[in-house]
């Protein structure tokens, strides 16, 4: 049980600084996701923190105690690897006991605790075999019980379930939590994937090139993004930038843009966007905003725009509709440039919407889509900071 | 999660009973044709191994002369019986396993250290990996000559060092003269040669090895020590018992570097030098295949020995 803070951490290798400055206070008990594309310093960050690595400047606590000296052993840590990092040779009832035997606990006690931890994960029919006899989901099982039976002040994880299959990965996310809530330990969980960070996180450390973006429980980071980038990387589909500019009829506050959008600002944001009148504007609406105008919520409905349905992806539940503004010329090779690149948030002139899996559109159709523009971001062109 | 790993299985078992009889033939075509593929192996193998061996075997058991017009004549175990008397047979046998054992224990444990080095990130480790090769890559023939030279008790750079720069020995030693020091004097030889060769095997070992599972260590608490005991050597066994085996067999068979070294001097004769003695100087084919089979059944000993002390689990 333990508090655990990172105080301007910085890590340097060399030319590159993978860590710029990193201030994390992370609750006893808390359930911390670190998240960001591959490369964004998180793996880093996690691992000055388990001390196999270096820190190049800052602190780092574990409880009261600053640890930046203090050896891996001795950090009262326990740490689950991508590749669970099991010893091959041994027995998976020896993998768990190592780290017992070391401290010369006694027998009696290990075989305890390696029992129970166990059966919490249900790997007790096989603890007399070698890892290489086992399931991937089995050895991921035996990685966190290698970890519980420590009984440490916190657990580190390192993209734990990236090596798993999609529905395993989903049942195991929720014993990994279920775990969580069982023991009570500071976990700080690293991973590239904002689903597993979105249900998983109490809060959520948003990181990119080294620094922190955001450090927010999951519904504000959806909600209230504080740039461009997390706007993007939080929510699947990312969210639809646009590029655009704040228009004005003298009553009221426009986003416009010169491809036929016109949406009306609501009255709860003017305030905020008004400074921003005349200006160039980055535009951002999430799929799940807009809806073709049968089915949308009737206060969407004041903000319509007549799109073209560029491609369709059914997906039972839903449609996911790219579109692009009726007026706007280029056609479907314009989808080419939405590829992207994991570090580079980028406008497109076509959005994604999600919307009624009981609509009849196909490809090409002219469709009127409503906004809602009460969940409208504006960001800054060029800080990409968020304005509203 | 049982079920998902029960399922399947069971699939498989209901197609094949289905398919049986078509899996059956289709199987036994697939026997064949392996079969097939292994003929021309299995016909080079027992014309180039099995057929000189039993040769030997039979050959021992008579008294063929080298190139000689007489039909050998079948005479049991009676080169055998010789042999077991032959104090210069024996003395060879001592002198083989007293070079073996020496360097089969330094190579291994400075192999051992220097892959372990080597292993380790630095820079211009490539080529340390490159250059350390040298020694295995020179002639045995010109590399022996070499160290005569420098084990030479009137020019010889070492006794020059020992007894004029640094002074330990007030004469110097006729290293390969004397039996007491000869042995030890090529044992060196071999070991610098071949220590690069064994840490090159046991460094393909280590860097099988994934780098997680010293992080894994690290964090459980154990300290270098208890990693190289606990984790290195337990995963390098299987890399450690092909070193063994290659080395302690080339040590048994060894016969270039004493050959030209000392040439065919009795004391310090091998068995392969022995046997060669023999059959090409005494042209005494039948006697010389019976050390033959003797080497090979002490060298097979050896084999079995490892084998079974360092019985290699499935990892």
């Amino acid at each position: 049980m333990a508090r655990v803070v990172f105080e301007n951490v910085y890590k340097r290798f060399d030319e590159v600084t993978a860590v710029n400055d990193l201030n994390l206070d992370i609750e006893d008990a808390e359930f911390l996701v670190l998240v960001g594309p591959s490369g964004c310093g998180k793996t880093t960050a996690l691992r000055m923190l388990a001390g196999l690595e270096e820190i190049s400047d800052g602190s780092i606590y574990i409880g009261d105690r600053r640890v930046n000296d203090v050896p891996p052993r001795d950090r009262d840590i326990a740490m689950v690897f991508q590749n669970y990092a099991l010893y091959p040779h041994m027995s998976v009832y020896d993998n768990m006991a190592f780290a017992l035997k070391l401290r010369r606990i006694n027998k009696g006690e290990i075989d305890r605790r390696v029992k129970e931890a166990a059966e919490i994960l249900g790997i007790t029919p096989y603890l007399k075999r070698r890892p290489k006899a086992l399931s991937g989901g089995q050895r991921q099982r035996v990685a966190l019980g290698r970890a519980i039976v420590r009984e440490p002040a916190a657990f580190l994880m390192d993209e734990p379930l990236s090596n798993l299959d999609a529905k395993l990965r989903v049942q195991t996310r929720a014993e990994i939590q279920k775990l969580h809530r069982r023991l009570g330990v500071t976990t700080i969980y690293v991973t590239h994937d904002q689903v597993e960070a979105l249900t998983m996180g109490d809060r959520i450390a948003v990181m990119r090139d080294g620094v922190l973006q955001q450090f927010d429980t999951p519904q504000n980071l959806y909600d209230n993004p504080s740039n461009m980038f997390v706007a993007g990387f939080i929510g699947s589909p990312s969210m639809n930038f646009m590029q655009a500019r704040v228009d004005t009829d003298g009553e009221a506050l426009y986003v416009a843009d010169d491809n036929g959008l016109r949406l009306r600002v609501p009255r709860d944001h003017e305030r905020q966007v008004a400074q921003m009148r005349g200006n160039p504007i980055i535009f951002g609406i999430r799929p799940e905003d807009i809806e073709l105008q049968d089915f949308a919520e009737p206060d969407w409905r004041d903000n319509v725009v007549e799109s073209r349905v560029e491609v369709l992806e059914p997906l039972g539940s839903e449609i996911q509709l790219h579109a692009s503004a009726a007026t706007h010329t280029n056609g479907v090779g314009q989808l080419v440039a939405e590829e992207q690149d994991e570090n580079e948030t980028r406008t497109t002139d076509i959005f994604v919407a999600r919307v009624d899996p009981r609509a009849r559109v196909r490809t090409g159709d002219i469709v009127p889509l409503a906004f809602n523009m009460t969940h409208m971001h504006i960001f800054d062109t060029q800080t990409q900071e968020a304005i509203v | 999660m049982s079920q998902q790993i029960v399922e399947p299985k069971r699939s498989t078992l209901l197609r094949t009973r289905s398919g049986g009889k078509r899996t059956t033939t289709q199987e036994q075509a697939k026997t064949r044709l392996a079969w097939l593929f292994l003929l021309p192996t299995l016909a080079i193998v027992a014309f180039v191994a099995i057929w000189p061996l039993v040769q030997t075997v039979y050959q021992s058991f008579t008294d063929a002369r080298l190139a000689s017009g007489d039909e050998p004549r079948f005479i049991g175990l009676e080169n055998y019986r010789l042999l077991l008397q032959d104090r210069d047979f024996l003395n060879s046998i001592l002198v083989t396993v007293q070079f073996t054992l020496i360097t089969v224990v330094f190579e291994f444990a400075l192999g051992l250290l220097i892959a372990l080095v080597i292993n380790s990130n630095f820079k211009g480790r490539g080529l340390m990996r490159t250059a350390m090769l040298v020694p295995w890559a020179i002639p045995t023939v010109v590399s022996a000559q070499m160290w005569k030279w420098m084990y030479n008790d009137t020019f010889g750079v070492i006794n020059d060092f020992l007894v004029d720069k640094v002074g330990i020995l007030s004469r110097p030693i006729a290293f390969i003269a004397e039996r007491n020091t000869s042995i030890p004097a090529i044992a060196a030889v071999d070991i610098w040669k071949t220590t690069p060769f064994v840490a090159l095997l046991l460094l393909a070992g280590l860097q099988v090895i994934p780098g997680d599972v010293y992080e894994a260590a690290t964090i459980d608490g154990a300290n270098k020590l208890q990693q190289f005991l606990r984790i290195t050597l337990p995963l390098l066994r299987p890399a450690i018992l092909v070193t063994l085996i290659f080395r302690t067999l080339d040590s048994l068979r060894v016969f270039d570097v004493f050959y030209v070294m000392f040439g065919n001097r009795q004391n310090t004769q091998t068995m392969a030098i022995y046997n060669q003695q023999n059959i090409v100087e005494f042209s005494d084919l039948g006697y010389g295949s019976a050390i033959s089979v003797a080497i090979f059944l002490i060298i097979g000993i050896f084999v079995v020995a490892y084998v079974t002390f360092l019985k290699v689990e499935e990892v």
